[in-house]
């Protein structure tokens, strides 16, 4: 896990989140710039998985729970799709808001593989 | 379930990963440390979910599944948190509800009682309007 990297993944997940949540409430339905903002937060976590299995191999091993971490990271991997599926399903302001629900729970659990892969002891 | 209960569906269905997310660690890692509390956290995971697909569905049916999901989850994070405050040595390791859901931003407690006030205002139409409406 590349610590920098992680924490701007961690800024752009909490700013899609809030930018989601804006124009839901503003009474916005999900647009190109509410959908894109959770395909980047996407393909950030993509990144983040292939960061996850290559660091490793350059001695970048993670000093808690492998297992905990994976299953952080699987989960957050499912939320964006599942919440831009539902934006394209229901165009209403409220999908948007889920849209921000989405990433914030992304931008809570890329905080704990953080925590699992910097500070916790296995 | 239409508008801002969509957003309650949402969160529900983000708790319900979460939950079933622990509750897989814990069980797949180190079972055997505390059996009863992980198989509580097993149990919780698996009414989060179905009361998720509960708010989902329509219809009396899915209603009343929903009532005694939330209100066995609201029952569940009183309980639990309350003996894990007072009595901190039956729950050694955390679940979903121990200190009243401290680990999950307290979300497991305000929940059920959004839940709760949602399915009070929004009672299901009597099955003939149903019809009359379809």
């Amino acid at each position: 896990m590349i610590e920098w990297f992680t924490w701007v993944q961690l800024a752009v997940a909490v700013a899609a989140g809030l930018l989601c949540l804006i124009l839901g409430l503003a009474g916005r339905v999900p647009g190109d710039l509410a959908n894109g903002s959770l395909a980047l937060v996407e393909l950030l976590l993509v990144v983040q998985l292939v960061v996850a299995i290559a660091a490793p191999a350059f001695g970048n091993e993670p000093t808690g729970s492998v297992l905990e971490f994976y299953t952080y990271l699987v989960g957050a991997l499912l939320l964006p799709p599942a919440a831009v599926f539902w934006a394209l399903l229901e165009r209403s302001r409220w999908s948007t808001v889920v849209l921000g629900v989405a990433a914030l729970a992304v931008a809570v659990m890329v905080y704990r593989m953080l925590q699992i892969w910097t500070v916790q002891q296995a | 379930m239409r508008g801002i209960g969509r957003v309650l569906v949402a969160v529900y269905g983000v708790l319900a990963l979460a939950a079933v997310g622990r509750s897989f660690v814990q069980i797949a890692s180190k079972f055997d440390e505390a059996p009863l509390a992980y198989a509580l956290s097993a149990l919780a995971a698996v009414v989060y979910v179905v009361a998720t697909v509960a708010l989902i569905r329509s219809g009396r049916g899915w209603y009343r599944v929903a009532w005694l999901t939330i209100a066995f989850e609201f029952a569940g994070v009183i309980v639990v948190g309350g003996l894990s405050i007072v009595e901190p040595s039956l729950f050694p390791h955390d679940t979903v509800w121990s200190r009243f859901g401290h680990g999950y931003l307290f979300i497991p407690l305000v929940l059920p009682v959004l839940g709760m006030w949602w399915l009070a205002t929004h009672r299901p139409v009597p099955a003939e309007r149903e019809a009359d409406a379809a």
